[in-house]
């Protein structure tokens, strides 16, 4: 069969059917046999059906309203951060938290973009999509960071930069463009990881790292499958069609050489399980900060240069 | 008929504006108006613990809220001069004189050194009872001097603001106190040392608008005045009523300029852990 065009929530509906299921039997001490053979079918539903998940699906799984947000993630594996507000020019910009984070004991400076789980903070975070003052206020910590020599850790879930008349005012390019060359001057090690939506110029404004991880289900694009299909299409509905055509998904990018990295998610996606979502994403990090700590600011700087600058095709 | 007096009564009352805490047994708070019982006051750091108000607190105080036991006092000679022989309705002399008899001997910063959670700081705190903490040569020098302590040190550097802004009676020369202090502060960061501004109200003209405004982490006290022109100034140039909450720390926050407002009882706590992060692990 093919499953194309088939919505994520179609796909999901068998399983959360079984979630439903196994819900009321835990209920039930007296069911306990029951309850385990439940759990294995569910288990085996889960494997059989992300085993085929198209690449729509993937977009749609990025983008699903319970998958785990950068606050999420903080949460769990920072053991304690100090939130640091504002660009110091112009406002600060909920929909980038960023600020003094620990793991395990090593400070670092981490930078998400946020896009607000209840109704209320999905406005105060604007969905997600930041403004120019969001992307000086990441710079200007980076450079905090830079001065005490301490790493910095990027998560990038975005459906874009803000596209408003107030972005434009104050200079959304000049802000992304900014980022990308005092990101490639950054003289500490920088990880980035797409844990949900990359969305073009708006998650690369954080995304010029020394190590550019994704989460398996995460995307990553320069324009959205529905933009894409809107525009090359000049139909919406082929989103499906532009999406698969983007090669947005993780191991395609891996493939294109992109990203360096997949950091596995849970069966089912990050959205089943925050705290194994949390943990796979910790070690990736940690693996990954590792890796560059003994390498001079100079060899760094060289490396990431190398990096971007083998990046694209010529025939 | 007794309403129609309670109401007269009441546009008659004139708001009294008391600076600090005042004397006595109840201290009556300046935002809720509830009357709080002075010992307590002193358990919570002077902050109304009905309504979070945080009171203005003097030198030590301060210090002794921030610092940790033991520290020293540096300086501490250096006095006002009157360069220009200013002369208003009060001569500056004179103004200076009486704040000297009154024991006032440190003009308008006190500069220590000592630990803070156990990390080396020099720290200056600007003492508001001084001629509205107002920038004058004194000041300039002495948090200058401060700075080159904490280079010479390789640790901290922290100034606690609290200003009228710069001291006319000193003119221009009050003025170049903004760059000097500045320009200090750009050793400290060219060496990669930390320096922590922390505002408190109010925070107003040229302290604003030189160190309060620059450090590694800009952290003010909930609800303190903070801006460059004053209100009334703004008020009066533009004729127009300011809303509710314009240049508070909470203000400055939502504007970009305040990097986080610590609640006083936090303070502490929150510097040392940002001096944590900051600072080389020290060698065992």
């Amino acid at each position: 069969m093919s499953n194309d065009t088939q919505d994520l929530a179609e796909l999901e509906k068998p399983i959360l059917e079984l979630e439903a299921q196994l819900r009321a039997l835990d209920m039930d001490p007296a069911k306990v046999k029951e309850r385990e053979k439940l759990a294995r079918k569910l288990e085996k539903l889960r494997s059989e059906v992300f085993a085929n998940i198209t690449d729509w699906q993937r977009t749609q799984l990025a983008r699903h309203p319970k998958r785990p947000y950068t606050l999420d993630y903080l949460e769990r594996i920072c053991e304690r951060f100090e939130e640091i507000h504002g660009d110091r020019h112009f406002g600060d910009d909920a929909a980038i938290v960023a600020g003094l984070g620990w793991i395990d004991g090593n400070p670092l400076m981490v930078i998400g973009q946020e896009k607000g789980r209840d109704t209320k903070q999905k406005i105060l975070r604007n969905f997600g999509m930041p403004k120019p003052e969001g992307y000086r206020k990441a710079l200007r910590l980076m450079k905090l960071a830079e001065k005490f020599k301490r790493p910095v850790l990027c998560l990038i879930d975005t459906m874009g930069a803000y596209p408003g008349i107030e972005a434009e005012e104050r200079g959304q390019a000049e802000a992304i463009a900014r980022n990308l060359l005092e990101m490639a001057k950054l003289r500490v090690p920088i990880v980035a990881v797409v844990i949900g939506e990359g969305g073009s110029g708006g998650a690369l404004a954080l995304g010029v790292a020394d190590r550019v991880l994704m989460l398996e289900y995460a995307v990553y694009s320069v324009i959205s499958p529905e933009g894409c299909a809107s525009i090359l299409w000049k139909d919406a509905s082929m989103a499906p069609k532009a999406a698969e055509a983007l090669k947005l998904t993780a191991p395609n990018l891996k493939a294109l050489g992109v990203i360096d990295g997949i950091v596995p998610e849970p069966l089912g996606g990050a959205h089943a399980n925050w705290d194994l979502a949390a943990q796979n994403l910790k070690d990736a990090v940690v693996n990954a900060f590792s890796e560059l700590a003994d390498l001079s600011a100079e060899e760094l700087l060289e490396s990431r240069y190398q990096k971007f600058a083998a990046m694209g095709s010529v025939g | 008929m007794s309403w129609f007096i309670k109401k007269r009564q009441q546009k008659i009352a004139v708001e009294a504006k008391t600076v600090r805490v005042p004397e006595g047994l109840w201290v009556k708070c300046e935002a809720c108006r509830e009357l709080i019982y002075r010992a307590e006051l002193a358990n919570t750091h002077n902050v109304c613990p009905k309504c979070g108000y945080h009171f203005r607190i003097g030198v030590d105080e301060r210090l002794e809220n921030l610092m940790d036991d033991g520290y020293e006092t540096l300086f501490s000679e250096l006095q006002s001069a009157d360069p220009l022989n200013f002369v208003a309705s009060k001569a500056y002399k004179d103004q200076l004189k009486r704040l000297k008899d009154e024991g006032q001997d440190q003009d308008a910063v006190v500069i220590v050194e000592g630990t803070l959670s156990g990390h080396p700081v020099v720290m200056g705190v600007m003492n508001f009872d001084f001629l509205a903490a107002s920038m004058g040569s004194v000041v300039g020098e002495k948090l200058k001097l401060g700075a080159e302590r904490a280079l010479a040190k390789k640790c901290a550097y922290i100034i606690v603001s609290c200003s009228g802004g710069a001291r006319m009676q000193e003119g221009t020369l009050s003025l170049m106190q903004m760059a000097k202090v500045s320009a200090a502060l750009a050793k400290l960061d060219m060496a990669g040392l930390p320096y922590f501004s922390i505002l408190t109200d109010p925070t107003t003209g040229g302290v604003s608008a030189s160190y309060a405004m620059l450090g590694d982490l800009n952290i003010a006290e909930p609800k303190a005045l903070i801006g460059f022109a004053g209100p009334r100034v703004i008020e009066q140039t533009i004729k127009q009523s300011l809303p509710e909450g314009f240049q508070r720390s909470e203000f400055l926050q939502a504007h970009g300029m305040v990097d986080r407002v610590v609640p006083r009882d936090k303070l502490k706590d929150w510097v040392a852990a940002c001096l944590a992060w900051m600072l080389p692990v020290r060698e065992a």
